[in-house]
């Protein structure tokens, strides 16, 4: 085998040619490819063992290679956090044809894993669709990759069309009865179309509107009205390591409720940001944020402020949630969510205020349309949050905000515990007026933000000087 | 008169044989139409629906829901500066600030030589890598005014700047339009068949044979 080229010119563990990712210490379940500078070839790939899972998987039955997957307990990595194998099962019988739809739309703010995956190691993830193909009966998959990410296209269709021609993909795959096409596709530019049925709209060539539930899962009624397995682009990495070295080694990893490793993009005020693969359940905020292993505190010695722990849809942690560990099911009842392993991390110097209408407003934007608490709510936040930072909010507007708020997603809305104010976390997953999350997400930096902060949003609204007033009459462009 | 050139015709055509159903094209076609010409024209459109089986108002209904198509000229290079959050936290507003200054054209616009169109965009997915931007959709990682300014010198002396550290293909940043140009090809004789929905309304054939081939796939 071929050695790696691993190149530390800083001493800080980048690779040039995967831009971010460190090789740090502790298992590569998905990333082991990374390193080696021509992981996207064919050539490299074989070279260092792929395929190797998809031949395992070939020789059991497809139930037999679902079941290896339901029991290594695979929990999706798109957000939901739902067991792949557990969702595979929910095909109805004797329904066909099935596909299988990659979701490979990354484009949560703060998420950067999947655009690595394929640009670095395409073949993996093309024997990961074979392996959930053969096991389910599917007899199409489509692979959506973001319309953003150029490389990650050339990338894939290189892949693939090497990968036809070896006979790993298409009719009679390693000479087996076992026949599928891989159509690669991609979007325009929609962060909507992650949504995993307004993706399939998307797919059908329609503008990326998520459909109504239920079904709950497009396994159901998906792709063209026909049951579809839609699981993202790091879930269907981890498959071939999965077959080729069996669910009980898989669960030697990470912890028993989340087994395995996750990648994780730590950005903002840290010294180390980076993609770094990660044991689920044992690891710690704390580690992964101040750890020699990983991102080494914060920049320049300053205070940690806030942290998002899962991408910018999920409610912020502070101070005192460092220790929990990655684990869904622990930071669910804190408050928050582990997402789409997105950590964004806030010095002291943060303006809040900034940092949440960013966010909000990102999500005004993104906002389909279709249903009106959401196409509403969410440009009178930003509109609100916007007059506050200029210097012309309202006093009224911080519960006006709040009321918005409660009319995407009523009820207490899942934020963290502020031990200091004798305030409890509300958990994890929030309420919804709306046909999807997105609305729902947009209330989740307003009150993580205004629970904790409401004296920096409060400063901006009070004036300390007097409003100029318009010294002459307008004349010009008068109506009348 | 056809819209699309004998070459972007045939490959059309690959596209739509690579979906059960040509409406499924329509996205893909578009991007094509896009790469011909810059942006997308009417024209691309009612020869889009005639080939998908859609009216140009659906091809234009679905169009416009994305916003990388462009349905009026734009500049030859476009310029996208991420201001998310993870790009905000390390000065992605200045360097949107510093290319609209250098440029002299806020975001959205094109400048009078038509070389660069600006926008202000959501998180590209590098946000480690912040603050980034991209032009034609290729990344700039780590970016500061300085590393803006080497590339529109580059692009302004015909110099490919993918040189600079953005990830890049062959080293040449293509027009705007183009995207992965390396295409999905499939050989006929490897092709599994792609047929409508109802038309594959059988259990494949694998389910019930497998793994009988055992010995072919250990080989
Ligand atoms: C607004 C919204 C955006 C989403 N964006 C993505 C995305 O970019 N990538 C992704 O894999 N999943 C995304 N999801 C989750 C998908 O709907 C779906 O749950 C996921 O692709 C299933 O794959 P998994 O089970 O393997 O995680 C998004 C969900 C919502 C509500
Ligand atoms: S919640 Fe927002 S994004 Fe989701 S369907 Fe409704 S309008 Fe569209
Ligand atoms: S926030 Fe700028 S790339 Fe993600």
């Amino acid at each position: 085998m071929p050695e790696p080229t691993i190149v530390h010119p800083d001493g800080m563990g980048y690779i040039p040619h995967a831009a971010g990712f460190v090789a740090n210490e502790g298992p590569k379940l998905v990333s082991g490819r990374f390193p080696y500078e021509d992981s996207y070839t064919l050539e490299c790939a074989l070279a260092t063992g792929a395929y190797t899972g998809l031949r395992a998987a070939l020789g059991r039955t497809p139930a037999d290679v679902h079941t290896e997957v339901r029991d290594a307990t695979l929990l999706g990595r798109g957000g939901a956090g739902f067991p792949a194998g557990v969702k595979w099962g929910f095909c109805p019988e004797d329904v066909w044809p099935r596909y299988l739809v990659v979701n490979g739309d990354e484009s949560e703010p703060g998420t950067y894993k999947d655009r690595l995956l394929m640009e670095r190691d395409p073949h993996q993830l093309i024997e990961g669709c074979l392996i959930a193909c053969y096991a389910l009966g599917l007899s199409q998959c489509f692979l959506y990759v973001r319309g953003e990410m150029a490389l990650a296209q050339e990338r894939l269709a290189v892949a693939l069309n090497d990968a036809y021609e070896a006979g790993y993909v298409g009719r009679n795959i390693c000479d087996t009865d076992f026949s599928v096409d891989i159509t690669l596709h991609w979007g325009a530019g929609a962060y909507i179309v992650g949504e995993e049925t307004a993706l399939i709209e998307s797919l059908e060539g329609n503008r990326g509107m998520p459909r109504l539930k239920p079904p709950y899962f497009p396994a159901a009624i998906g792709l063209y009205g026909r049951p579809t397995i839609v699981n993202n682009v790091e879930t269907l990495a981890n498959l071939p390591w999965i077959l080729e070295h069996g669910a009980i080694a898989y669960r030697g990893y990470g912890s028993e409720a989340s087994p395995g490793t996750r990648l994780f993009a730590v950005s903002g005020h840290v010294v180390r940001p980076g993609v770094y693969e990660v044991e689920q359940g044992v690891t710690t905020y704390r580690d992964l944020i101040y750890g020699p292993n990983f991102c080494r505190g914060i920049r320049e010695g300053n205070e940690l402020k806030a942290f998002i722990p899962g991408g910018a849809s999920a409610p912020w942690f502070f101070e005192e949630q460092l220790d929990l560990s990655l684990e869904a099911r622990d930071i669910g009842a804190a408050g928050s969510m582990l997402g789409s392993g997105a950590i964004v991390v806030m010095d002291h110097t943060t303006d809040v205020v900034k940092a949440c209408l960013r966010i909000v407003r990102f999500f005004a934007r993104e906002s389909c349309g279709k249903c009106s608490p959401c196409r509403e709510g969410t440009s009178w936040e930003e509109k609100i949050l916007e007059r506050i930072l200029d210097g012309h909010g309202r006093p009224s507007d911080l519960d006006l905000l709040l009321d918005i708020g409660d009319n995407i997603s009523p009820g207490p809305y899942p934020v963290a515990a502020h031990g200091a104010a004798g305030l409890d976390a509300v958990p994890f997953p929030p309420l919804q007026t709306t046909i999807c999350p997105l609305g729902p997400s947009s209330v989740a930096p307003i009150t993580s933000a205004l629970r904790r902060f409401r004296s920096e949003f409060e400063a901006r609204i009070t004036r300390h000087e007097g409003i100029p007033v318009r010294s002459a009459p307008v004349v010009d462009g008068d109506p009348a | 008169m056809s819209f699309f050139t004998e070459a972007n015709a045939r490959t059309a055509a690959e596209v739509i044989a690579r979906y059960p159903r040509p409406r499924s094209a329509v996205i893909p076609l578009l991007h094509l139409a896009q790469e011909q010409e810059g942006w997308v024209t009417r024209d691309a459109m009612v020869e889009i629906a005639e080939l998908t089986g859609a009216t140009p108002a659906e091809v234009l209904g679905t169009g416009s829901f994305y916003e990388m198509f462009r349905f009026h000229p734009v500049g030859r290079y476009v310029v996208n500066v991420c201001t998310n959050i993870s790009c905000q936290l390390l000065g992605g507003e200045e360097l949107l600030h510093h290319v609209e200054e250098s440029l002299e054209v806020h975001a959205g616009g094109t400048t009078a030589d038509g070389m660069f169109t600006v926008e202000e965009v959501e998180c590209v997915a590098a946000c480690t890598e912040a603050p980034c931007f991209t032009v034609n959709y290729r990344y700039f990682h780590r970016a500061d005014p300085d590393t803006f300014d080497a590339v529109v010198d580059d692009l302004r002396a015909g110099r490919s700047p993918l040189a600079r550290g953005a990830q890049g293909d062959d080293g040449n940043l293509p027009a705007h339009g183009t995207l992965g140009r390396l295409r999905q090809h499939i050989p006929d004789d490897r092709r599994a068949g792609v047929v409508p929905p109802e038309q594959a309304d059988q259990e494949p054939v694998w389910l019930r044979t497998a793994p009988s081939t055992t010995s072919a796939a250990d080989a």
